[in-house]
């Protein structure tokens, strides 16, 4: 399995690259799901000496896909396995408030994964396009409602129903990186109930 | 200041010979009105009348973003230079009227930033001089390094160390004390934007460094104004007004466009906003390409030129203009 090939969109939607290893004092490495083959290709390519000064989190999938196993295996200097992006969330932050100009920074996986992460560092500074990305692995959506302003996460269909509010949402290819989510916006506002079908779009 | 743009007539309130090189311009609106806010790294392009030839040189503003009563410049005097400098410093007097363009910024601070990290060359330290009154109002934790001669050429200084203290660090070339940019720029915390003003190897050497160490090319920014060079006599057909020109020696082709009456767009006239590009329709011979506005690959091509520092030698030139 590579790199996930999306349609072209907007402007505000993001794109990813191919993870390259650059040098750098230390090495942080993000990861979920599908974004473990990502990291240990990388490093394949790159070659193990910059290990000894890299730090892996990593968490399964939204479809549960875990290859926590694996990315242990490498034998980064740090490794930490997380069930959850929330879980892991604490540790990212305090990781990227100690970290030094010089830190590559790489994110691997889904959507959410890699807008939440770039949020963090944004937080702290850094642009936001100098961490190295690539999708893998699911394309389910984080999603805000712009009325309620809720997230609801690892969206599958659209329109979907907002988590929070109720509403009948279409989503977006509209982005907010501030948020590190797409835009959902209500589909029957001005026909109430006259919402389309469902539709998967998000696997 | 592109074509049309409004423009501050002002006149100059004060003059002082800073050290042997540098003199400080202080202007005040001539209508007594404000003048307009700026942010720290901003520039203002200075008119002058020098006995019949119009210059119009870019230099930053030193005075503090939140002083609206005036702006001040420094200029370093340059002997062999096209003479800008030279008439600032021996023409310009108190009392004296003068046009400014409006500031216009192109080495900005980002506020994203958690730290900002600047590095000053000689008379490079005047953007900085704003830029730190402009983040001690905000509360913003900056450091400068700022790298000079000696102490008798290093304006302002004393004056900057006084009032900053522990965020100034001084460096003298006569003293051998020199910027130790390895170790300075392993240390910075994350989120650290890198500002570097000086001299052009200046530049380049700590743009390298910064690089090889990781840092992001978004978090590294810098400012050089270059002079236009002298150069030979050359032509240039004009293809949108229909006229040949020829470009003087100590003249750039956007200073003979103006001359001879053809209004091209400009904004810092020194190679580096980029809002003089100009499309080449025929290009028999050699563009010499001064700026640091087009891409190495635009600059083999041929097919845009920076009339405000660029020249160029062979049989025939036809520009967009």
């Amino acid at each position: 399995m590579t790199k996930t090939e999306f349609e072209p969109s907007i402007k505000s939607r993001p794109v990813y690259g191919v993870l390259e290893a650059a040098p750098g004092l230390a090495h942080l490495i993000v990861a979920d799901g599908e974004g473990a083959d990502a990291v240990t290709e990388m490093i394949a390519r790159a070659g193990t000496a910059m290990l000894a000064s890299t730090h892996i989190i990593y968490m399964p999938g939204p479809n549960g896909c875990d290859k926590s196993a694996a990315l242990q295996a490498l034998g980064a200097a740090q490794f930490r396995s997380s069930p959850s992006f929330a879980a892991a969330s604490s540790r990212l932050a305090k990781v990227v408030a100690d970290a030094h100009m010089g830190t590559q920074i790489y994110v691997a996986g889904t959507e959410g994964l890699i807008a939440q992460v770039c949020q963090a560092v944004a937080a702290q500074g850094l642009p936001y396009e100098s961490v190295h990305t690539e999708h893998r692995g699911s394309t389910v959506r984080r999603v805000q409602c712009v009325h309620c302003k809720g997230i609801t996460e690892n969206v599958t269909h659209d329109p979907f129903k907002c988590s929070h509010c109720g509403l009948s949402l279409f989503v977006r290819d509209h982005f907010s990186r501030r948020i590190a989510a797409f835009q959902g916006v209500n589909i029957d506002a001005e026909d109430p109930g006259l919402v389309p079908d469902s539709v998967e779009r998000f696997k | 200041m592109s074509v049309g743009a409004p423009k501050i007539p002002v006149v100059v309130t004060e003059v002082v010979q800073v050290n042997d090189l540098i003199k400080r311009f202080r202007f005040q609106r001539r209508d007594g009105d404000a003048m307009p806010t700026f942010s720290g790294g901003a520039h203002v392009v200075v008119e002058m009348d020098d006995h019949g030839t119009r210059r119009m040189n870019p230099y930053s503003l030193m005075s503090a973003p939140s002083d609206t009563s005036g702006y001040e410049i420094s200029v370093r005097r340059d002997d062999v230079g096209r003479g800008g400098s030279l008439y600032m410093h021996t023409h310009v007097q108190p009392g004296m009227e003068m046009v400014l363009s409006h500031p216009v910024n192109l080495f900005p601070l980002d506020n994203r930033a958690k730290k900002h990290l600047m590095i000053a060359g000689g008379i490079g330290i005047t953007p900085f001089v704003a830029q730190m009154a402009q983040l001690q109002a905000m509360g913003g934790r900056f450091e400068l390094h700022y790298s000079m001669r000696s102490p008798a050429l290093g304006a302002y200084a004393q004056v900057l160390k006084a009032h900053y203290d522990d965020r100034v660090h001084l460096y003298y070339d006569e003293e051998k004390q020199f910027i130790d940019l390895k170790n300075l720029l392993k240390g910075q915390p994350l989120g650290t934007h890198l500002y570097v003003c000086g001299p052009k190897g200046m530049i380049a050497w700590v743009r390298a460094t910064a690089t090889e160490m990781g840092w992001p090319a978004l978090s590294v920014h810098s400012e050089e104004f270059l002079a236009p060079p002298v150069g030979k006599a050359f032509e240039v057909q004009l293809a949108a007004s229909g006229k040949t020109i020829t470009v003087a020696p100590n003249q750039s082709l956007l200073e003979a466009m103006e001359a001879n009456g053809v209004e091209a767009p400009y904004l810092c006239r020194g190679g580096a906003c980029g809002q003089c590009e100009t499309e080449v329709h025929r290009c028999d011979g050699h563009i010499d390409h001064n700026d640091h506005w087009l891409t190495d690959e635009q600059k083999a091509s041929n097919t845009k030129i920076m009339p405000c520092v660029s020249r160029f030698a062979g049989a025939a030139l036809v520009i967009d203009r």
